[in-house]
């Protein structure tokens, strides 16, 4: 799998996402500074966790408007897949890439914790590595990750299975109010998302960070095996 | 300037008419108003440890896998496979009472550069914490504040926050600590000092502009405070995380050339200590024109400018012929780039402003001459051996106080606002073990990463506590099945010109220096923090109690094989070491019997040896499926936390019936570590022949605590108290 990894200044979750990566597909990925203006031939383009300028303005408005950002606009209109994690989903919520908005927690406070994911619809191929219904743990690291969209949005989303991946607690309750299964308050327990063609997802979570069996665990695995399989085949 | 320099303006600087003397002397004439301002701060007791400094010197340094001990700009050890790692830990207490995210904020931001400069990639962060008392309604702005600040420093620059500790203490009212710790992983073959060398090369600052932040940061914090302390916040620095991490990156990428001759970080007293210590090391004479400095504001003096503390800031010396490759790094980084000067064969310092000199002070006496004091010290009271008082509550309830009281509850609510898993190498997170675990990246070595100390055993007694405080640091490290190899210091004290003061200082490092040298277990890089004093308005000075913080570093072949403090399933639990009941100055006579006194525990530093490379030897053969020390609030503390932690409870064998029930559970004694093995016997034999105690105390499994005279806790009811405290106190428990 041909991956490409889009680097702003203040990005700092490449290295891991680049572990990930080769850990999974054997194959080491293009690290691309945002200031580039092609991305070359790539399966697959990440925008990975940080703070990209700082998250000064609001958290990936900034890099929204990086050169780079053009091309992998132009990417995804074509059919190509996008990943987008943390920093990285906020980033593609900025561009439009993909609908809502990630506010300041509910909480007001940065989180970084283990959480778990409940995989909504597994026919993407950022999902298919899972089974529907299937529950795994995954680490969060944000400041900014309560996700927001109009009713209208919402339900559109739920209508078309474009919710990927909800909160939950250890054995799958999804419960919105509760803190402990929904750490950041998001509308509907919601954690990531697909866009209208499934080839572009973001998502909260660090699925990268939980990839290595001698870091503990390998829960966040599928992601990448279902994206090499869904993508070379 | 119409100001008129004399010994006056000197002391309101805080030189001592004997050092504006010796100033006079080394210069022949009336400073100009710069000079005096670097006089002052390279003078003051935060750059020139004066008053510190010949007790330092007694501390043992060097071991075969030492690379840099202390005076680089952090320590440098061999971790094997060709790789270094290098780290330090440093205070920023006095700028964390006045503003406390800022004051939290810079001090990582500060000792991440002390790293990066030496050409280690940043890889974990730690921090030890002093509070005031949670009842005093201002602690609670300090918490927020600092923890806030170290959140927010740390997750930007993207630097894994893996461990730390927190105490709380009246002492800390007036004096919050906060000492932060920075580990980096470099090649040893590529590691960068800051001796200048080559006369004419350019003298290069890169980072963040020059603002009028921090202007005398560093003679603040060689002073007490008194109910002033708000006025002097604009001497508090600014920091800004996402430049740190664009610096790291520019630097970082400079390194993997051959353009740099020199680098220093400008950390305190700015620009003036960062020239000052490279030229003086490589004893050449440096030329600034402070025209060339990025300035955040217009017209700026070249005082202003040589004090500032403004923060993300380096100062380097580049070969020539690679200023341009340099310039093209930092501009793609976004970051100024300026040649501000060059080396000369003066050996003085000479600073250019609008084309006037406005300082030109020789170097060799700046720093030869500096001021030495060895204070005076009085004698300290010998604390009192107790009588240990009768139980007046039962084990189940003093158990169930400690597990809630401000200074054993669950820290998840802090390190919940630290990212500690990016990087994706982190093994072990914070609580997971005794000491933390990062992978070092392309290789399966593993760092054991812990910061400790015990105030109230230093107050009682500053030697032991000292000591113990290595060996805690030791004893963690080991508990994770890692080989220790060195320590950083952070010492914390109050106003050294008290002779009691000053005795605890001195009694403190001769305990340090006993336990490093029983544990070859060298300081390799520190920081001292004196005056951490509040005098209230009726003029009595409150000292903090002494805080010698120990931050330690020990490396494991395969970070996949640490060993974790979780309760395992249907294993034995063996105790090694000796419990003989020690209660003075525990946690147990102060939360039960409220009384805070009598002697620490006694430190046997053979035993502490005995005892750990045993169980290192036992982690190492496999024999060891968890492992947790005995600390704070003794051995039935430590069993609570083991079930805490892998919700997987415990069934406990009576006691020896020689010692008082709760001494037995809660005395503090030293050098002791629960094991989880799957067989007793084995581990009982190997610890007969190699004449260690141990004595096994139960087995694991169920879902509580159970004790053998019938108390019996739910290990989900000891987790709701452990975690009450927190969210408590901060008013976030709805």
């Amino acid at each position: 799998m041909k991956a490409g990894i889009v680097v702003f200044p203040g990005t700092n979750r490449e290295r891991d996402m680049v572990h990930a990566l080769k850990l999974v597909s054997g194959q080491t990925p293009k690290m691309i500074w945002h200031r580039d203006t092609s991305l070359g031939d790539l399966d697959l383009v990440v925008l990975p966790g940080g703070f990209s300028f700082g998250d000064y303005l609001r958290s990936g408005a900034m890099a929204a408007h990086s050169p780079i950002m053009r091309e992998v606009k132009a990417f995804a209109e074509k059919g190509g897949h996008v990943l987008g994690v943390c920093n990285g989903f906020q980033i593609l919520t900025e561009t439009h890439l993909l609908p809502g908005a990630l506010l300041r927690n509910a909480g007001l406070r940065f989180l970084s914790q283990d959480c778990h994911l409940k995989v909504e619809n597994a026919t993407s191929a950022f999902t298919q590595g899972w089974k529907s219904g299937d529950i795994f743990r995954a680490p969060l690291a944000h400041g900014d990750g309560n996700y927001t969209a109009s009713p209208e949005t919402l339900e559109r989303l739920e209508g078309e299975g474009r919710v990927a991946f909800r909160y939950c607690a250890a054995d799958g309750q999804v419960s919105d109010g509760n803190r402990h299964s929904n750490p950041n308050g998001s509308a509907r327990s919601i954690a990531g998302i697909l866009s209208e063609n499934g080839r572009v997802c973001g998502l909260m979570p660090h699925p990268e960070n939980l990839t290595d069996p001698e870091i503990g665990a390998t829960d966040g695995v599928p992601l990448f095996k279902g994206l090499v399989e869904a993508l070379v085949g | 300037m119409s100001v008129t320099i004399d010994a006056k303006l000197a002391q309101s600087f805080g030189l001592t008419p004997a050092e504006y003397d010796k100033l006079l002397s080394i210069m022949g004439r009336t400073p100009s108003f710069t000079e005096l301002g670097i006089f002052s701060v390279m003078w003051s007791e935060h750059c020139s440890y004066k008053s510190s400094r010949i007790h330092l010197k007694t501390l043992p340094t060097k071991a075969p896998w030492v690379i840099h001990g202390p005076g680089e700009n952090a320590g440098v050890v061999d971790i094997g496979e060709g790789l270094a790692a290098v780290f330090k830990m440093e205070s920023h207490n006095h700028p964390s009472f006045i503003e406390p995210y800022q004051g939290a904020a810079t001090g990582v931001g500060g000792i991440l550069r002390d790293v990066f400069t030496m050409g280690a990639r940043p890889v974990a962060n730690l921090n030890a914490l002093r509070f005031g008392d949670p009842k005093n309604p201002g602690t609670r702005r300090i918490v927020d504040g600092v923890v806030r600040g170290v959140g927010g420093y740390g997750n930007c620059v993207g630097v894994p926050t893996v461990g730390g500790e927190v105490n709380f203490h009246k002492a800390y009212d007036g004096n919050p600590l906060v000492n932060a710790m920075t580990v980096g992983v470099a090649k040893q073959d590529k590691i960068f000092l800051s001796a200048a060398a080559g006369i004419g090369n350019p003298v290069v600052y890169v980072g963040s502009k020059t603002g009028r932040d921090g202007i005398h940061g560093a003679t603040m914090s060689s002073a007490e405070f008194d109910d002033e302390a708000a006025s002097k916040r604009p001497t508090v620095q600014v920091g800004d995380p996402f430049i740190e991490k664009l610096l790291i990156e520019a630097c970082l990428e400079l390194m993997a050339t051959d353009a740099i001759v020199a680098i220093q970080d400008m950390g305190a007293a700015g620009l003036t200590s960062s020239a000052v210590e490279m030229a003086g090391k490589g004893g050449v004479g440096i030329e600034l024109d402070l025209d060339s400095v990025p300035q955040r504001e217009p017209g700026m003096s070249a005082y202003e400018m040589m004090l500032s503390e403004s923060q993300e800031r380096m100062l380097m010396v580049l070969k020539p012929e690679s200023t341009e490759q340099a310039r093209a790094i930092f501009e793609k980084w976004e970051l100024d780039f300026a040649i501000v000067g060059q080396l000369t064969d003066s050996g003085r310092i000479t600073i250019k402003h609008n084309g006037k000199v406005e300082a030109d002070i020789p170097l060799a006496p700046l720093a030869d001459e500096a001021p030495i004091y060895n204070r005076p010290t009085v004698p300290l009271k010998a604390p009192g051996h107790i009588q240990p008082p009768a139980d007046p509550v039962g084990i189940e309830h003093a158990l169930l106080t400690l597990i809630g009281c401000p200074d054993l509850a669950s820290r998840a609510w802090i390190w919940n606002q630290y990212d500690a898993s990016v990087g994706g190498n982190t093994a072990r997170r914070p609580g997971a073990a005794d000491a933390a675990i990062v992978r070092v990246e392309g290789t399966r070595l593993g760092l054991a990463l812990t910061t400790d100390c015990t105030p109230r055993y230093c107050q009682a007694d500053p030697k032991t506590g000292a000591a113990q405080a290595v060996a805690e640091a030791w004893r963690n490290i080991t508990a994770t099945g890692a080989k220790p190899l060195a320590v950083t210091d952070n010492l914390n004290f109050g106003n050294p010109e008290r002779p009691e003061i000053m005795a605890q200082f001195a009694q403190a490092i001769k305990g340090m220096g006993e336990a490093c040298r029983a544990l070859d277990f060298p300081v390799v890089s520190g920081n001292v923090s004196l005056y951490n004093e509040t005098r209230s308005p009726s003029g009595l000075a409150q000292a903090i109690l002494p805080t010698p913080a120990i931050g330690a570093l020990g490396v494991l072949a395969d970070a996949s094989r640490s060993i974790g403090l979780s309760m395992p399933a249907d294993h034995d639990l063996v105790l090694i070491g000796e419990i003989r009941g020690e209660l003075g100055q525990s946690l147990w006579l102060r939360e039960i019997c409220h009384r805070e006194d009598g002697a620490p525990p006694h430190v046997d530093l053979v035993a502490e040896r005995r005892n750990g490379d045993f169980v290192r030897g036992q982690i190492e053969a496999g024999l060891v499926a968890a492992c947790h020390d005995i600390a704070d609030g003794g051995l039935l503390v430590t069993l609570a936390e083991m079930v805490m932690a892998g919700d997987v409870g415990c069934v406990l064998n009576a006691p020896p019936s020689n010692i008082p029930l709760h001494a037995f559970w809660f005395g503090e004694d030293q050098a002791c570590y629960v094991v989880a093995t799957k067989s007793a016997q084995a581990l009982l034999a190997a610890a007969e022949k190699a004449h260690v105690p141990a004595r096994k105390l139960g087995h694991s499994g169920g879902k509580e605590l159970k004790l053998a005279d019938g108390i019996a806790l739910k290990a989900s009811r000891l987790r709701d108290i452990n975690a009450a405290f927190f969210p408590k106190f901060m008013g976030e428990d709805a």
